[in-house]
């Protein structure tokens, strides 16, 4: 703990010297990522905060935890894909032959490493050629 | 299987220490491969997006999730508010808190390293920990040991990414697409796992009818925040269902 709090104070001073010129961006993305860390911080010390004695989560809370990862994954691939709404003649092919790609090859097979590569080499080759 | 105490453990020495990390270590390889290439495809994106090494690394450090760092890039690049970023981590990143509840009897007796894991729980090491047939400290001893190879070998791509993305003599665009692929995986992972398919589903259609009204620029926050409204109504129901049910 002792090191990580110590990498990251000469982190965050080599971050700040060294882009003077765009303060404002820097102190910006520096903020942004304090937020980050603090909420996910506290989202994953929510159960010991809450329930380190009698209490138990609200029913509500568990039952859209329980469902909300793969809602979200949804949103995300979308998310990811929203290129394929505003330049579809670039973007569209290339992302809809490597996204098909990735999903047989991991029914396939069931090898995260080997659809990631595949797919991503894909896509990579496609933008080039179409 | 026999119960460990912690005055045991510390009996049994230096060669028990040196097989549990070898144990942990092997455990954790899967997790090497995966989290290797994927910060190092984040720490090339970053690059990309004129963010150098030690912001990869840093958002690492402290940050230190998967999907969301990926997502972060692009709100990072977009300028996007503080209330986008925090909604976004918010609705991401909830699902570590379903993840820790399954640990906190475990991890409260872990002493000093409590925060540790606490801090360092992601969907694959809940998955390892899970998966842990040990028992008492070694156990305990493990999933340490697994929390801090795999937050390693996260930071050290994220940097390799970021360092070795600035010499590469080819050009990288389009290696972002990793993080579509690494989405469609988990997606898979779960809609196979999954005992109704209609959450997945809402995800869907809130998320391609937001972007077609609102466009690309701003359809993720409504998206979320639609899809966890019609979920909880959803969990409602089917709570109001079972109700009458069983009052019939």
């Amino acid at each position: 703990m002792m090191i990580s709090m110590h990498n990251m104070g000469s982190i965050i001073l080599t971050a700040m010297t060294s882009v003077t010129g765009a303060g404002n961006h820097t102190r910006y993305v520096l903020l942004a990522i304090l937020l980050a860390a603090l909420i996910t911080f506290v989202l994953r010390a929510l159960p010991f905060l809450i329930f380190h004695g009698e209490h138990k989560m609200a029913n509500f809370l568990v039952k859209l935890g329980a469902v909300l990862p793969s809602a979200i994954m949804a949103v995300l691939i979308v998310y990811c894909l929203k290129g394929t709404v505003t330049d579809w003649k670039t973007n569209a092919l290339p992302q809809i032959l490597a996204v098909l790609t990735v999903g047989i090859s991991y029914k396939w097979k069931h090898n995260t490493l080997i659809s990631i590569v595949a797919g991503t080499a894909l896509y990579m080759i496609l933008i080039r050629m179409l | 299987m026999e119960p460990e105490t912690g005055e045991q453990m510390e009996n049994m020495g230096d060669k028990h220490n040196k097989n549990i990390c070898k144990e942990a270590f092997v455990k954790s390889i899967p997790i090497l491969c995966s989290y290797l290439f994927v910060s190092m495809a984040y720490g090339i994106m970053m690059e990309e997006a004129g963010y150098h090494w030690y912001y990869s690394l840093l958002v690492s450090l402290s940050v230190y999730t998967g999907a969301f760092q990926f997502v972060f890039v692009t709100l990072l690049s977009s300028g996007a508010s503080f209330l986008t970023i925090a909604l976004t981590a918010f609705l991401m990143n909830s699902r570590q808190s379903f993840y820790a509840l399954t640990f906190v009897d475990e991890f409260a007796k872990m002493g000093k390293r409590k925060l540790y894991m606490i801090h360092t729980m992601t969907d694959e090491t809940y998955v390892i920990n899970c998966s842990l047939s040990e028992q008492g400290e070694t156990k305990r001893s493990l999933m340490f040991l697994v929390a801090l190879f795999s937050r390693c070998y996260w930071m050290i791509g994220a940097v390799l990414g970021g360092v070795l993305g600035q010499l590469l003599p080819f050009n990288m665009q389009g290696i972002d697409f990793c993080m579509t692929a690494l989405f469609v995986i988990i997606f898979i992972d779960q809609w196979e796992k999954a005992k109704s398919h209609f959450p997945a589903l809402i995800g869907l259609a809130a998320a391609v009818v937001c972007l077609l009204i609102v466009g690309a620029d701003y359809f993720l926050l409504p998206s979320l925040i639609i899809t966890s409204a019609v979920l909880l109504l959803w969990n409602c129901r089917k709570e109001s269902d079972r109700n009458d049910d069983l009052n019939a």
